[in-house]
């Protein structure tokens, strides 16, 4: 088979080999000792272009995904609209192949987007500062943590218990190692000990709804920990933001800021925080400076924090992140603007809140909730979500996610732009229907 | 190039007694020219008491970040604000405007056994 | 080539930034009525009064980013030979079977019935990830290198852990590691040791015997060496902390010289990570995404982060699930991977095939050997033997000129080259770092010599010229210091 990747011919190689002055390319490896050349590879074998479709074509018909039918899952990855100029941008081979910026004078519109993208994130949480993007928002949580207990040197963080249980899953991975113990309050008003470095919210938490971030910074800061709020960047566009209840530090995870739900990832990890804490802070970071001759650029700045400079002092050992997706991410929040990110905030909340009231009218069904919600609540239902759920798919619906777990015969329900009046309607008379 | 009128430290350090009780402690210049342009310095508060060899502070560079230790066992009774806001002075005058703390050395004794200007010399002649 | 400015694409206009073109009125995108009977809203001290976002219209919102994107280099347009990146084609029928409806917009959370056809792609794929690195399991969950490192090294954690064995703190890492590498460590609460190389660029083995003890959890190697060197001593090297108690973390970011030739299980590695954004041609996207399979021998493989596929056959019909491994240290991210990234990896492997594979190692190693045969005269090469897929030359020649290694790197930009890697491996003075790749032809390959050896030549007759590079970039060099001293980290208003 002649690789189309690999352009080198017989020919090519024979006079390559000729130059290096070696008969062959085995002689290439004499440093691997023969006793461990293993060039056997049980693969199957090579694919045309076509044939490659094909296969994938094949697999992905076995899926049911969020356009084929209505879907009313959520649960940290949300199914919104994808503009059309968000694909066509990032689809660019100018930005999908370069590489990391850390030559400037030739990665301009690279770091002019990452410029502009912690621009409208720091905007959009009303915070004083933003990196470039962490994997995704349960990573950045876990940063976040770790930051916290870096800057006021205490090893215990406190969560309040309507956290996604991803989320905590991935922030005792990351702390425990480091020798730091996380527990959960049930709510806000918990009197935090002396030896805890953060209280971590998430609103809208796991089960949709709000929490109370009235008064909170307040009665965090004076026990001298850190306020850390995970949020959701659509909900931005009505409520409040953290910033204004003096978070110390905002994350949330950016997939619903125009990226498709693609099975779980690449997604990206929004990080802001306060201005005193920026050299704390894990991730790469764009600044704005002049060149040679005054005219402006942009430039990797405070790269000291980072795991090439610093190693195992390093703020974090981030290395790749997930450029493209903030690429996505700015040019979304360029096209929906002010006026936009409103507008899909109201039709979320009005939606949903819609949804609820006819669902609570089918006998059997009440919503959980202990607050405002935002575009989320849990139904609680007469059977297990799960059995449900089943006769939705053979109905071509996708249900809710089964949170029997947190709440009995819980189903976790999600509405966006994408549900539309008539899908909402169809979801009540066929759980109506279903016994 | 290195001063008599102060002493010398292995992590290139200096530190020049001003009174009795009081000493200035900076980088020379040998440690600002390995670091590069200085950019921002960041030391622990004012009152607190350090060991011989304990860790001052951090001076960062925009390629290195780099501990700074005491010299001697002592307590900081002041940092030099000019260069927070200007690290750039650790570069041009790191010997005299770009001081770094004044601090009160417990035993003044300690100060005598570290190296003088000659000997300074010596040794980053030995590290190449 | 002069240096004549000759600015590439840069007009005023492309620097004024989304903010200071928003005109209030002007829309980029509709979105549909709210459709539904309005709701009560919530109470007013919720609600936020105004969103600091821009309103541009939908062509200024194309054009802008266009433009920006011209400013860039990227592989679809120029060389990068950019050691242990492994900067090789992405292919475009990656990308795009990763945009099929049935991939790219199905939910993390669906019901596995609903699922099957993306489970079995990552079930293969994890096959196809063993049977190349000669391993026993592997989890698809780490987004990148260095996520899986540090999820490597918490297995080895929990190894000793769970063995009672508390007293193994110390991480071994060469001087010549990459950074990740003591910074992951460091995450997972170990204390790092460093070893040195020896003068032939490999691991110190008689440092190594002093330095293993009842406290050593492991070593953490990189193969080939981040010098673009194999270790011929590879084997006793995992012996020696075998029999100290500890276990052999493998940096797979080298990978392209390997593939199909040594299989690392097979070396001693008790875990490794690849960089499916380097060896697998998945695209660098500026920065990420990529992705960090975590391959692992059997003492560890109950231990690697969650979720793993398994196939559990049901009424002999094909059935793939996902499950937590039974000891697993527990997830690294809300869901299951950078699953965008693994179709492209997917892709790939099952576009070339075992020998496809086998011919980017030796392509690869052939490149970079003949791009140090030809520059070795003028360029120092630091270790005088041969290279794998890279190869480290050092500007110390050109250094007595008065001509640094970032001048090089600089003014090959002018010659529409990007730079190597520059000053890594720190233990190489005035460092280049230089890495082919497979995709490149050798007219490519003749033209990246012929810049070299050009500026060389400047560098002894007109250094300047050198040092004051690059011209023909859309910047000239920029005040990093600036940048640092004085933040300036996004758009303020003007009155501000």
């Amino acid at each position: 088979m002649v690789s189309p990747y690999n352009p080198n011919t017989s020919a090519d190689r024979l006079e390559i080999l000729r130059a290096i002055g070696v008969s062959s390319v085995q002689e290439l490896f004499a440093d691997v000792p023969f006793e461990y050349r293993d060039s056997k590879l049980e693969l199957p074998s090579s694919l045309s272009e076509m044939e490659l479709l094909s296969d994938l074509e094949g697999l992905a018909a076995q899926n049911r995904h969020t356009l084929q039918g209505p879907s009313f899952l959520g649960a940290g990855s949300y199914n919104h609209y994808v503009p059309s100029v968000v694909q066509a941008i990032a689809s660019r081979g100018e930005f999908l192949t370069a590489y990391t910026p850390y030559q400037p004078e030739v990665s301009q519109g690279t770091l002019q987007v990452a410029y502009e993208f912690q621009t409208l994130i720091g905007q959009l949480f009303n915070m004083d500062v933003a990196n470039t993007g962490l994997y995704d928002g349960a990573t950045s949580l876990a940063e976040a943590a770790l930051m916290a207990c870096r800057i006021t040197k205490r090893y215990r963080v406190a969560y309040i218990d309507t956290l996604s249980p991803a989320y905590k899953d991935v922030l005792e991975t990351y702390t425990i190692p480091q020798g730091i113990e996380v527990y959960g309050v049930p709510n806000s008003m918990e009197v935090l000990s002396s030896d805890t470095a953060c209280l971590i919210v998430q609103s809208p938490n796991f089960l949709g709804y709000m929490e109370d971030l009235n008064l909170l910074g307040g009665l965090v800061h004076k026990t001298g920990a850190l306020l850390i709020v995970s949020t959701d960047p659509i909900a931005m566009g009505m409520f409040r933001p953290p910033g204004d209840y003096e978070a110390d530090i905002v994350v949330a995870e950016g997939q619903p800021l125009g990226v498709p739900v693609g099975f779980g990832g690449p997604y990206i990890g929004l990080f802001t925080c306060k201005s005193e804490y920026l050299r704390q802070m894990p991730g790469r970071i764009v600044g704005r400076t002049v060149d040679h001759d005054g005219r402006t650029g942009y430039v990797l700045t405070l790269q000291t924090r980072e795991q090439h400079i610093r190693r195992e002092r390093a703020t974090s050992n981030i290395c790749t992140s997930q450029a493209l997706i903030s690429l996505m991410v700015t040019v979304y929040l360029a096209l929906v603007g002010k006026r936009g990110i409103r507008r899909l905030s109201e039709i979320c909340y009005h939606r949903a809140h819609y949804a609820a009231s006819l669902l609570v009218e089918i006998p059997g069904y009440s919503t959980f909730s202990n607050g405002t919600f935002f575009k989320e609540f849990v139904l609680e239902c007469p059977l297990p979500a799960r059995d449900i759920n089943l006769q939705l798919l053979d109905r071509g619906i996708t249900g809710g996610l089964d949170v029997n777990h947190l709440v009995p015969n819980g189903m976790l329900l999600c509405f966006t732009e994408q549900n539309t009046r008539q899908d909402i309607e169809l979801l009540v008379n066929t759980l109506a229907g279903i016994r | 190039m290195y001063p008599a009128d102060r002493k010398y430290t292995k992590d290139h350090e200096w530190i020049m007694v001003e009174s009795g009780s009081l000493a200035l402690v900076g980088i020379t210049q040998y440690a600002q020219e390995q670091l590069g342009d200085v950019v921002f310095v960041d030391i622990i508060a004012v009152g607190s008491t350090v060991s011989q060899g304990g860790k001052l502070g951090e001076i960062e560079s925009v390629k290195a970040v780099s501990d700074l230790f005491s010299p001697v066992i002592g307590e900081i009774v002041e940092i030099n604000n000019q260069i927070m806001d200007h690290p750039e002075l650790i570069n041009e005058d790191p010997h005299g405007r770009g001081w770094v703390v004044r601090i009160t050395p417990k035993d003044p004794l300690e100060i005598d056994s570290l190296m003088s200007g000659e000997e300074y010399m010596d040794y980053l002649a030995t590290i190449g | 080539m002069t240096n004549e400015r000759k600015i590439r694409n840069l007009a005023e206009s492309d620097r004024r930034l989304l903010m200071d073109r928003s005109v209030p009125g002007r829309s980029a995108i509709t979105f549909p009525e709210i459709g539904v009977p309005e709701q009560l809203l919530p109470p007013k001290e919720l609600l936020r009064e105004d969103v600091n976002l821009p309103e541009l219209s939908q062509l200024e919102v194309v054009r802008y980013f266009t433009r920006l994107s011209q400013l860039n280099y990227s592989v679809d347009t120029n060389f990068y030979p950019l050691g242990s990146c492994t900067m090789k084609y992405n292919p475009k029928i990656n990308d795009q079977v990763a945009s099929i409806p049935g991939l790219a917009f199905l939910h993390p959370m669906s019901m596995e019935e609903a699922s099957q056809g993306a489970l079995k792609l990552l079930y293969q794929l994890q096959g196809y990830l063993e049977e190349i690195t000669g391993m026993k399991a592997v989890s698809l969950a780490p987004m990148a290198g260095a996520q899986a490192e540090l999820a490597g090294i918490l297995t080895i954690r929990a190894y000793h852990l769970d063995r009672k064995d508390h007293g193994r703190r110390v991480m071994l890492i060469p001087d010549s590691a990459h950074g990740t590498n003591p910074s992951s460590a460091a995450m997972a609460g170990f204390h790092v040791a460093s070893i040195p190389s020896d003068s032939k660029g490999n691991i110190d083995i008689k440092m190594l015997k002093r330095m293993v003890g009842n406290d050593l959890a492991g070593i953490m190697l990189t193969l080939p060496t981040t010098l673009g060197l194999f270790e011929p001593e590879i084997a006793e090297i995992a012996r020696i902390i075998h029999e100290a108690g500890g276990l052999v973390y493998g940096d797979g970011a080298n990978m392209n010289a390997l593939l199909g030739q040594v299989k690392m299980g097979s070396l001693g590695f008790d875990v490794m990570h690849l960089n499916l954004h380097k060896t697998f041609s998945t695209p660098h996207g500026g920065g990420g995404p990529g992705a960090g399979p975590l391959c692992v021998g059997d003492k560890l493989a109950l231990y690697i982060p969650s979720p793993v596929v398994v196939r559990l056959d049901v009424n002999e019909k094909e059935r793939f699930s996902f499950v937590r491994p039974e000891r697993s240290i527990g997830k690294v991210g809300a869901f299951h991977g950078n699953f965008g990234v693994l179709v492209r990896a997917y892709a790939y492997i099952r576009t070339l095939g075992a020998d496809g594979l086998k011919q980017i190692s030796e392509d690869a190693v052939l490149n970079a050997n003949y791009l140090m045969t030809r520059l070795k005269d003028k360029y120092d090469v630091s270790y005088d033997r041969v290279c794998m897929h890279e190869v480290v030359l050092s500007a110390r020649k050109q250094k007595e000129r008065g001509v640094r290694g970032i001048d090089i790197a600089k003014r090959l930009l002018d010659y529409g080259f990007h730079a190597p890697t520059m000053y890594f491996p720190l233990i190489v003075d005035e460092a280049l770092m230089i890495e082919p790749t497979e995709t490149e032809t050798k007219e490519t390959l003749d033209d990246f010599i012929d810049a070299l050896l050009a500026i060389d030549q400047e560098t002894m007759v007109t250094p300047e010229l050198v040092t004051g590079a690059p011209y023909t970039t859309p910047v000239s060099r920029l005040d990093e210091v600036l940048a640092a001293r004085k933040p300036d980290l996004g758009w303020k208003p003007l009155n501000d």
